[in-house]
């Protein structure tokens, strides 16, 4: 009896329609900054170290990413 | 807003981590088929651009001077200050490392953002949301600085003014991210009154307005050469437009896919039980 009262619950939601998971804000946040910080470092080398500024002395990772550089529609030289 | 965590009995518990890896692992596979459009269709123009450069003299710094050298420059060992990768390589094994990076580095960030719109997105489901999320970052960071600040093959652009070029390039950039999040907020707390569909028109003509007034205060530049061939330009500018709208497109999908299953009816959640207390 109290399995079918728990089955039929979630009855108010349109036939087929499947309830969306949500993930708490809290639980996001320290994994969105990582993300975030991860992205950061990873595009300035990819689209700006050794061209307006530079942490690396040489020309060296500007050269290698150059292609890239330019096909993703940064400034480049 | 659910913040505490029970844990359901027998079900998978998803969680941002997930997302993360999964962002990762789609933006990997999003960089190889960008690379694979980039040589196809952008290394053409850019092999036309440093030829015209090489030709025309046209010499502006150690930058350019690398650029100028051709793939023969292989053979030869490099002058101090002068070309270190050789051209066989910037176009190879050196474009491919940029796209793996960039796309693997985006790919993170974009799913953890999918993460946080599932279940928040009105009523689409996990994979329509992670596919709004990666469309809405395709226009916001490539395709709107793109209107004002298109990209540059080879032998465009002055060394004088990288500086200023990468600043502004930059700053219309994070304008054009905090426009498309300040958005995405608002038309989310006006989606109680307006219903979803003029929320989302009320944020999208938001948006546009706040990036033409943007557009028309911020300076721009034309640094192509009088005698620069039109035809290279077009063709460089579609190949960047097309090797950035496969990555975002196959990130996309992938992603979506991945977070369907992720999210599937397999996957109960204690945060959806709570989401649908909630709804
Ligand atoms: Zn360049």
């Amino acid at each position: 009896m109290s399995n079918t009262a728990t089955q039929a619950q979630p009855a108010p939601r349109a036939p087929g329609a499947i309830a969306v998971p949500k993930l708490s804000v809290r639980q996001i946040v320290p994994w969105l900054l990582f993300a975030a910080l991860l992205a950061l470092v990873g595009l300035y080398f990819v689209t700006a170290e050794q061209g307006a500024t530079s942490l690396i002395a040489g020309n060296a990772v500007h050269e290698w990413v150059h292609d890239s550089r330019h096909l993703l529609g940064f400034p480049c030289h | 807003m659910p913040l505490s965590r029970v844990e359901p009995k027998g079900s998978v518990v998803i969680s941002a981590r997930d997302f993360l890896i999964r962002g990762l692992l789609a933006g990997l596979l999003a960089a190889f088929a960008a690379f694979a459009v980039a040589y196809v269709v952008g290394e053409p123009p850019v092999r036309a651009a440093i030829a015209l450069e090489a030709s025309g003299g046209h010499s502006h710094g150690a930058e350019t001077e690398a650029a100028g050298e051709h793939s023969d420059a292989a053979e030869e060992a490099p002058a101090p200050g002068e070309v270190e990768v050789p051209r066989s390589l910037q176009s190879t094994v050196g474009m491919l490392t940029g796209m793996l990076v960039a796309g693997t580095v985006l790919g993170g960030l974009i799913g953890v953002v999918s993460a946080l719109a599932m279940g928040r997105f009105g009523r689409l489901s996990a994979r329509s949301s992670t596919l709004a999320v990666t469309g809405i970052g395709f226009v916001t960071v490539y395709a709107v600085p793109f209107l004002l600040y298109p990209p540059n093959p080879p032998a465009v652009g002055s060394g004088d003014t990288i500086g200023i070029r990468t600043a502004l390039f930059f700053v219309f950039l994070a304008i054009s991210l905090i426009a498309a999040m300040t958005a995405v907020l608002v038309g989310r707390r006006a989606a109680g009154r307006l219903g979803g569909w003029y929320a989302s028109l009320a944020a999208i003509v938001g948006y546009v307005v706040v990036m033409l007034i943007v557009m028309a205060l911020l300076p721009t530049y034309n640094e192509v050469p009088d005698n620069f061939p039109a035809s290279v330009l077009y063709d460089f500018r579609r190949a960047s437009f097309l090797t950035q709208f496969t990555l975002w497109a196959v990130l996309g999908i992938v992603l979506a896919e991945f977070v369907g299953r992720l999210s599937g009816p397999t996957a109960a959640t204690a945060e959806r039980e709570l989401a649908d207390a909630g709804a």
